[in-house]
């Protein structure tokens, strides 16, 4: 990759010389000389616009001054220019003053109810650059207040200061205009169109970088003054995207969380699931005890030796396997691989608590582990192509990202999917719209380049053969390939060998010397040879009894298919679980160990780039441990120690291992499976979750539930002029195993396909047909 | 220099000036049909050397303006009239639609020739329906005469006209708030550069003219810059709409040549109405600073004006006499510039709205002495503070008038209210009211 030559300007600031690149704005070439204009509609991640003209400055190029002071977040650097801020300018510092005076005039004084008092730029400029008494004895405006502008932002118009970075956020990063500016003068304001609130994925953003209190979360309002908060930087648990959050605490409690700052990944933004939805941490159903089930066949509370004995014994005495879900984080997802290994003797661990293929498996071990590709590839490609992947939806900073790209230089993005999605939409995307398990062949047929970018999700596991195609496409025209899983967990939980056919750092259990590498640092005599068994592979191994016991973390039955066949296994088998609540598997466990939810643990999770988002516990006072410690007091018990008894020794082991330099496991490719064909009511599903669902991690957040998409069934005009429905009309989908009733759209989706949301309200694929994709359903006319 | 020089308005006293028929009985679109078979950058180097500049206020030269679309680039031009008249006072652009629309038009095909626009755009205040139909019914003319559309006057060369309707608002006769508005968008001014011959309507290369400037180049076609430069004075040469208002015996339009004075045009309108004075006047609408009968004898050309301490704006001269109570009048103007402000900057939202506020205590006589200097500081945090001009044009009547009637204004504060009759400066008040 060539380096990009920048051009530098040097100016005099206030006396002082700096050298920015050329296009860099006035007010940030003195950010950096530590001169701080006042300001507030300028934001560096958005379009300069010059509207609060808080920040002007007297500026003169080559001897020749402006007129009149100009606003320094709109005038770029030139050569010769000597530029005078407040510090050193009378005329500026009036200037400023007299804008400040005139911001506060209609600003009300509520700033001690105010959400934002304390952390206030417009309380701290008024103090830096204001004047101490009003000269204004006039009557302020004012509004009824708040407005709802959706269930999770809340709008006081007296407080906006009509900066338009609310507005601006929405058109230009989140390509969701659905907050504009309205009226005129002193009437101005921000608003919705009356028949759309504002439903974007990013709203909260907009809560975060409002200069002042206008716009408020729902849900922290009135809850907390920002000096009573203690923060801590973390990272987001709930997608692959990896993003930089701020945790912020009162009394043990997280109130609220905010978007960190990271130039490499998430920039300044985050979408609303990952700030709002964290009230499942301390929903009231929280385990906060070990529990044994008794001779009763009921879970009764223990004591921890009495349960960690429990565990051992149960463990010990039989065949076992580790289900882990892909929401741990990389220390833990180690213990729980080091676990297997030597407190269980096996391989039989699958991080994959999902729809997965063996295919995915291999393609994992070839293709992804130790991999970086990363988001500034994406700045960087030509083109970029989506497979199984719908970013909106399912790694939303990701999506951020190929938008911005798209707005600023028309990144060419192509989509290879059953449905068009609105996101794909934004994106400007060219849909290569194929049947519902027909996606190999489309992937097969695209042409790309050596600088583009192959962006694969999840559910290309779904479809037989489509990861081959894609790993094909990757190794013919030397695109670079990046995996992109839903779960925050799943790229560590790879890397760190929570998976039967890798030891970690991407060692291949089939190869002696990557296993000796592995015992070496471990100081085990040996390890298990065999490939583990896969998750599918390890439920059937349960119920045909040649495996005992399991040991469960993190995982809802419902999310792979055939959920019935996991619960009989989890019946069968002899369940040690770990958990942070009660669920599907805690009922069925024998013993259920509470551990540390990720507010109150420290550790790291790699996103889908495989960099490191490391975290601190946000809450310092929790009893409950990371699971990588309670997995080293069972091994403890079981005599088969594990050593690595905290986070910071599994992460300094983890990082002793360093990653596998050795050959890679070969891809042997998979064929596509036979395509199904359908005629009449019949449709191929095709789905996805969105972003905002019933996942189990939203719950108890119910703002931010209420800003979710509706659910729909979408199929094609051809269908729906077949089957005889408008939008809205209901249909009913069924299969063998249950049916799925809901409104309809009509939309661009190819003939054969029926889409559903997969874990939406009114539509639990998995739970209803077993199946989320590629099957076939019938769609009637309800 | 007394004499007028009617050009643009030499036929409105015809029955049918507005009529396509009307127009070419005096050789109308035969400077068009001249032009076109001209090379465009000969017609932009004519509009140069006959000096003229643009009649919207600023007094930009026109044909440099022209000259400022990158030729060759591969991308559309874009030609688009500035008709959003609305300031307090000024109303030369609509009479002149009315009574003849056609010198627009041509004036528009000239232009559109020599930038190489293949579409232009007439942006019309919303209010003027009259005007909007008459323009209409004149473009309608123009197509079916072949003088628009596809190979006009057979030249080869085409030419699509969009009459748009504006929806009310001052701003949009700002040139980048106008062209947001022409694109669908509300209103507001953009963020400059680029500017619009670079970036303007669509991001394409673009001109704004005003109505005026436009419908005098068909003249300066046919009779050449010399005879265009004969007239006027020596930076700001030809002849102009000038429009009289308010205490005069005769308000209306007179047409001539730019740095004739307000004493001689008060002549050829027949004076201040009987038994008054002068009091104050504005040379270019409400936003240029007022003058008083001191200034009868300014030169009203853009530099005489300026060297006075105002500007030439629009030639609006609105008269007031002795009657008037000059802070009721400001406090008018103020009450427009705070209904008008587009609200996308701090200093003219906020300001504008504080002003008034201040302005109406004073006129109710809740005011102090020491409210003049807070209007005067305000003033000046509005003032090149603003992100156009609308927030300038705001604090112009405010600083001039405190300047030259401060005695007045503290009136106001001793005598608790206004101390005029305002019936005595309607139009209608008789003698018996004070009038």
């Amino acid at each position: 990759m060539s380096t990009e030559v920048v051009d530098m300007i040097t100016v005099i600031i206030d006396g002082f010389e700096v050298t920015v690149p050329k296009g860099t704005m006035v007010i940030r070439a003195a950010e950096k000389l530590g001169i701080q204009i006042p300001r507030f509609c300028d934001h560096p991640l958005l379009d300069p616009v010059g509207a609060c003209r808080q920040c002007l400055v007297d500026i003169e190029i080559n001897g020749r001054a402006f007129p009149k002071p100009q606003a320094s977040c709109t005038i770029p650097v030139e050569p010769g220019m000597i530029v005078k801020t407040q510090l050193t300018s009378a005329v500026a510092a009036k200037a400023q003053e007299g804008v400040m005076e005139l911001l506060l005039i209609n600003h009300p004084l509520d700033c001690p109810v105010c959400d934002k008092g304390g952390e206030c730029p417009l309380q701290n400029q008024a103090m830096s650059t204001g004047r101490s008494e009003s000269r204004f004895e006039g009557t302020k405006r004012t509004f009824e207040k708040p407005v709802k502008i959706s269930a999770q932002v809340l709008l006081d118009r007296e407080r906006c200061i009509l900066c338009a970075r609310c507005t601006r956020f929405s058109d230009q990063i989140a390509a969701d205009p659905f907050i504009t500016l309205n009226e005129r003068g002193a009437l101005q304001q921000v608003g919705i169109y009356e028949k759309q609130p504002f439903e974007s994925y990013f709203s909260g953003n907009t809560v975060q970088i409002c200069p002042v209190g206008a716009l408020t979360g729902a849900s922290y309002r009135f809850h907390a003054r920002p000096f009573d908060l203690v923060s801590t930087p973390s990272a987001c648990e709930h997608c692959a995207s990896g993003c930089s959050l701020r945790t912020d605490v009162r009394r043990g409690k997280t109130l609220r969380r905010l978007a960190g700052d990271d130039a490499e990944v998430n920039e300044e933004w985050n979408c609303d699931k990952g700030r709002w939805a964290f009230k499942y941490v301390t929903a009231g159903d929280r385990i906060t005890h070990p529990l044994v089930r008794g001779e009763d066949g009921e879970l009764h509370e223990a004591s921890w030796p009495e349960a960690l004995a429990a565990a051992a014994n149960g463990l010990g005495a039989n065949r076992s396997a580790v289900l882990v879900g892909g929401r741990v984080t990389v220390e833990d997802a180690y213990g729980y691989s080091k676990f297997a290994r030597v407190a269980l003797n096996t391989n039989d661990i699958d991080f994959r608590s999902r729809v997965s293929s063996d295919e995915e498996r291999d393609f994992l071990a070839a293709k992804v582990v130790g991999s970086s590709t990363t988001y500034r590839d994406i700045d960087r490609a030509d083109a970029v192509l989506l497979v199984g992947f719908e970013p909106e939806e399912e790694s939303p900073i990701v999506f951020l990202r190929i938008h911005k790209q798209v707005r600023k230089r028309s990144l060419k993005v192509t989509a290879v999917a059953s449905k068009l999605s609105r996101g794909n939409e934004k994106l400007n995307a060219n849909f290569l719209c194929v049947a519902p398990g027909a996606e190999a062949d489309a992937v097969t047929a695209e042409s790309l380049t050596a600088q583009s970018i192959i962006l694969v999700g999840e559910r290309a596991s779904e479809s037989a053969g489509l990861l081959s195609a894609v790993a094909a496409l990757a190794d013919r025209t030397g695109a670079k390939l990046a995996w992109i899983p839903r779960r925050s967990g799943e790229r560590g939980a790879l890397e760190a060998g929570a998976i039967g056919n890798l030891l970690p750092g991407g060692r291949p259990v089939s190869d002696a010397s990557a296993r000796v590498d592995v015992s070496t640092v471990w100081g085990a005599d040996a390890l298990p040879t065999t490939v583990g068994l896969s998750a599918c592979a390890i439920i059937e191994a349960v119920n045909a009894g040649q495996i005992g016991s399991l040991v469960v973390a993190g995982v809802d039955p419902l999310d792979g298919e055939n959920h019935h066949q996991t619960l009989a296994a989890l019946k069968k088998a002899f369940v040690v679980s770990l958990e942070i609540r009660p669920s599907a598997v805690t009922a069925l466990a024998d013993v259920v160990l509470p551990v540390a939810a990720v507010t109150e643990k420290s550790g790291s999770f790699l996103n889908w780039e495989g960099r490191a988002r490391h975290f601190e516990a946000a809450v310092v006072d929790s009893l409950n441990r990371s699971d990588v410690r309670i997995l080293s007091m069972i091994a403890d018990e079981m005599n088969r120690p594990i050593g690595i008894p905290t986070v910071k020794a599994a992460s300094k082991e983890l990082a002793s291992l360093s990653t596998w330099d050795g050959a890679r496991a070969k891809f042997a490719a998979a064929k596509p499976a036979k395509s199904i064909s359908v005629s009449g009511n019949d449709a191929l599903l095709t789905s996805w979750r969105r972003l905002l669902d019933e996942g189990t991690l939203q719950q108890g957040e119910e703002n931010l539930a209420a800003t979710a998409r509706k659910s729909v069934a979408v199929i094609s005009p051809k269908r729906a002029a077949s089957i005889g429905v408008v939008d809205g009309d209901a249909v009913r989908v069924s299969n063998d195993n249950g049916v799925i009733v809901m409104p309809v759209l009509v939309e661009n989706i190819h003939d054969d396909a029926l889409w559903l949301p997969r874990n939406s309200r009114g539509s639990h694929l998995l739970a209803t047909f077993g199946v989320a994709s590629g099957a076939r359903v019938t769609v009637v006319k309800d | 220099m007394s004499t007028l020089t009617p050009v643009l308005s030499a036929h409105w006293d015809e029955s049918d000036s507005f009529t396509i028929a009307g127009y070419k009985r005096h050789g109308g679109y035969e400077a068009a049909a001249k032009a076109l078979k001209m090379e465009p950058d000969a017609v932009i180097q004519l509009v140069k050397d006959s000096g003229l500049r643009g009649r919207g206020g600023a007094g930009f030269p026109t044909g440099m303006k022209w000259g400022f679309i990158p030729q060759g680039d591969n991308k559309d031009h874009y030609l688009v009239v500035n008709a959003d008249e609305s300031e307090p006072g000024t109303c030369k652009d609509m009479p002149l639609l009315l009574a003849n629309p056609h010198v627009l038009i041509e004036g528009m095909i000239i232009a559109s020739y020599a930038i190489r626009a293949k579409y232009a755009f007439i942006y019309l205040r919303g209010e003027v329906v009259h005007v909007a139909r008459r323009l209409q019914q004149a473009i309608e003319d123009a197509y079916k005469a072949g003088h628009l559309g596809k190979n006009i006057f057979g030249s080869g060369v085409d030419l699509e006209l969009v009459l748009h309707i504006g929806a009310g608002a001052y701003i949009c006769g700002e040139e980048t708030a106008l062209l947001d508005s022409l694109e669908g968008f509300r209103g507001q001014p953009r963020l400059r550069p680029p500017f619009p011959a670079i970036a303007g309507l669509y991001a394409r290369p673009t001109v704004v003219n005003n109505v005026e400037s436009i419908a005098s180049v068909p003249a300066i076609i046919a009779n050449g810059a010399e005879w265009f430069s004969a007239m006027g004075t020596e930076k700001s040469k030809g002849m102009t709409l000038y429009s009289l208002s308010g205490h005069v015996v005769n308000p209306g339009q007179f047409e001539a040549p730019l740095g004739i004075t307000l004493r001689q045009l008060l002549e050829l309108s027949g004076g201040i109405r009987p038994g008054h004075q002068l009091k104050f006047w504005t040379p270019g609408g409400s936003s240029t600073p007022i003058f008083t009968a001191d200034h009868l004898d300014t030169p009203l050309d853009y530099e005489g004006v300026s060297a006075a301490g105002s500007m030439l704006g629009t030639k609006a001269l609105q008269i007031f006499d002795e009657t008037t109570c000059v802070l009721r009048a400001v406090l008018r103007w103020s009450e427009f510039y705070k209904h008008e402000s587009c609200g996308k900057c701090t200093p003219c939202r906020e300001g504008t709205t504080w002003l008034v506020q201040i302005l109406r205590d004073l006129e109710n006589g809740k005011g102090t002495a020491a409210d003049l200097d807070k209007l005067l500081d305000l003033c000046d945090n509005i003032m090149g503070r603003s992100f156009c001009a609308l927030g300038d044009g705001a604090t112009s009547p405010i600083t001039s008038s405190i300047k030259f009637f401060r005695d007045e204004y503290i009136a106001h504060v001793t005598h608790g209210g206004c101390p005029f009759d305002s019936h005595a400066s309607t139009l209608f008040a008789t003698e018996r009211a004070g009038a």
